[in-house]
């Protein structure tokens, strides 16, 4: 298995600096951990009655959240609802306060298998400080996989592969400044596709994309789900990704207000020509859309 | 011109610029892209009072400023992990009571006076001895090590930090290790640049790579060369006018800023042009369902 020959590389590679206390933990843990993430029927993620606050103020009371394998489910609902606040619990970036938390059959607490996650955080506008290329900042996801020691052909590879996936390989050595909203998404997709995941967390990534873009997204997530990836994905509306998806949950004031089949759309999400995304259809029969009607 | 290299101190002093050149750019490059800038200025008032220990301890104060100001750092860097309202004020209390100490103990010590201070606030050239030279070669080499070592997992933190945290880095660890080599770089450069110069080294010459630069490998190794170049030629310009090597590779470095932002703007324009005239064309479409 892939994984397990990196990982075990990884500590083989460590510099003298990660031998300290605490990076060694960490790889140990690793280690023994692999014998417990055995189980591959375990659900990619189970949160129970997860409850958590955020400046003393309930954001999630209770919700109940079962991501099963290869399953693509959606998070829907208004601003202030919780859903962004529910995935970053879900990547441990919020506390929760109450509840449980299990990744791939693992409690949150002893889960070190990052490298089976891959995480696309809500995109911010503020640029860093110093530029840097989108291949490097592909590249970062890279490091899921191989955290120290130099990148292998390997790992090269997987970044070119997952610039290739949503279309950004020949703006490869563009600085990241210099891309619209939309290639941006694709970029910060890409990094979380360079390490491979099992599991795909997308926070609103439709959020300030383009039409174009969200077309190449929504075929690099197909592609995905056609392979076997579990995907779950915020989203504010289901829009171009609507075909693809199998289950909704609805989030209202911190609480699950529905969890089943996508609601259906209305108005003029529900008109004809509304859907940009036809599972079965080959990408390069799509027709080109004037976006009229979103 | 090659005389200069007759004088031991003055081999010295090249010696410990070139590696305050390469080390400073090394480190600033990370504090800059998580927009820390000013974390290198606070560390250098911190390492005062290490330097002002020494004096009264009688070691090397080289080694006494490297073991506050890596307690400074790492306290900063808890400070930002932990602080949130109140974080701006703990670290100016920090900042002014390393400023502060440094002052008050150099006056208790019985070999400190002001003047050795200055020596250290400004940088100097004559004074860096033999066994600087060790303990700078030393310290350089460890943050050579980590920054450009451990490049690709400190861009990665800096970067996207909550990323970084999810891809299963150990963030906290690399983070306390990067505070703790600013401070190495610190020590490494007060004896050149000088603890209230020494920020302005980290800094200045990753600002000016960036302007002329389009990725994070790039604007490293630019930055470095511009390091190299400043602390070289500014301590060989303090040589001949006896000013504070400090004061002239930090002019220099802003002439270098000053000089690549002219050049590189119109760089960029015509760049820009480039792209633009790349661009398609509108046509009409027989394709498009409307």
């Amino acid at each position: 298995m892939e994984a397990e020959e990196t990982r075990e590389s990884g500590v083989a590679g460590e510099s003298g600096v990660a031998r300290e206390s605490g990076l060694a933990r960490e790889e140990s843990g690793v280690a023994g951990e692999s014998a417990v993430a055995g189980d591959p029927a375990a659900d990619p993620i189970s949160l129970r009655g997860a409850t958590a606050t955020l400046g003393g103020r309930p954001v999630l009371r209770g919700i109940d959240l079962t991501v099963r394998r290869g399953e693509v489910v959606a998070l829907l609902g208004a601003n202030g609802s919780g859903k962004s606040t529910a995935v970053r619990s879900v990547v441990g970036q919020v506390p929760l306060s109450g509840g449980e938390l299990a990744l791939f059959g693992i409690p949150r607490r002893r889960f070190r298998d990052w490298a089976r996650i891959g995480y696309v955080p809500q995109r911010t506008t503020a640029a860093s400080g110093v530029p840097a290329t989108v291949r490097e900042v592909v590249s970062a996801g890279r490091l899921a996989r191989r955290r120290f020691g130099p990148p292998r052909k390997a790992d090269r590879a997987a970044v070119q592969r997952a610039l290739e996936l949503v279309g950004m390989a020949d703006r490869a050595r563009d600085p990241v400044s210099a891309l619209s909203g939309g290639q941006h998404q694709r970029v910060l997709i890409a990094r979380a596709l360079a390490g491979e995941p099992e599991l795909l967390i997308m926070d609103e990534p439709m959020a300030g994309v383009d039409l174009a873009s969200q077309e190449i997204l929504a075929g690099t997530l197909r592609e995905q789900v056609a392979g076997g990836a579990t995907v779950l994905l915020v989203l504010h509306e289901l829009g171009p990704l609507e075909p693809l998806i199998d289950r909704a949950v609805v989030l209202r004031d911190g609480c699950v207000v529905h969890d089943g089949p996508p609601p259906e759309a209305v108005g003029q999400h529900a008109l004809p020509g509304h859907d940009h995304v036809h599972p079965h259809a080959a990408p390069d029969a799509e027709p080109i859309r004037t976006g009229l009607l979103t | 011109m090659l005389e200069i290299l007759d004088y031991a101190f003055m081999q010295r002093a090249l010696l410990a610029a070139v590696l305050v050149g390469i080390t400073a750019p090394a480190v600033g490059i990370y504090l800059v892209q998580r927009r820390q800038a000013i974390m290198g200025d606070g560390i250098g008032h911190v390492a005062l009072t290490g330097v002002a220990l020494g004096f009264l301890t009688g070691t090397n104060p080289v080694w006494t400023a490297v073991a506050v100001s890596a307690l400074g750092a790492i306290l900063m860097e808890l400070i930002r992990w932990y602080g949130k309202t109140r974080g701006d004020l703990a670290l100016a209390m920090l900042f002014y009571g390393g400023m502060a100490g440094g002052v008050l103990l150099i006056n208790l010590s019985p070999t400190g006076s002001n003047a050795n201070l200055t020596t250290y606030l400004f940088g100097s050239i004559t004074t860096v001895s033999p066994e600087d030279v060790v303990a700078i070669s030393l310290l350089a080499a460890f943050v050579v090590l980590i920054t450009l070592g451990l490049r690709r997992q400190l861009f990665a933190i800096c970067q996207d930090e909550e990323f970084a945290r999810v891809t299963g880095l150990p963030v906290r660890t690399l983070n306390l290790l990067l505070a703790v080599t600013a401070a190495v770089t610190v020590t490494v450069a007060m004896r050149v640049v000088g603890l209230l110069l020494v920020s302005a080294l980290m800094v200045v010459p990753v600002a000016a790579a960036q302007q002329a630069t389009r990725g994070f490998a790039m604007t490293l190794a630019l930055a470095i060369t511009i390091g190299v170049v400043v602390t070289l030629s500014g301590t060989v310009f303090s040589f001949y006018k006896n000013v504070p090597p400090g004061a002239s590779i930090v002019v220099l470095a802003i002439g270098v800023f000053a000089l690549i932002t002219a050049l590189a703007a119109p760089l960029a324009k015509r760049r820009a042009q480039r792209v633009a005239a790349a661009e398609e064309r509108c046509t009409l479409r027989d394709d498009v369902l409307v």
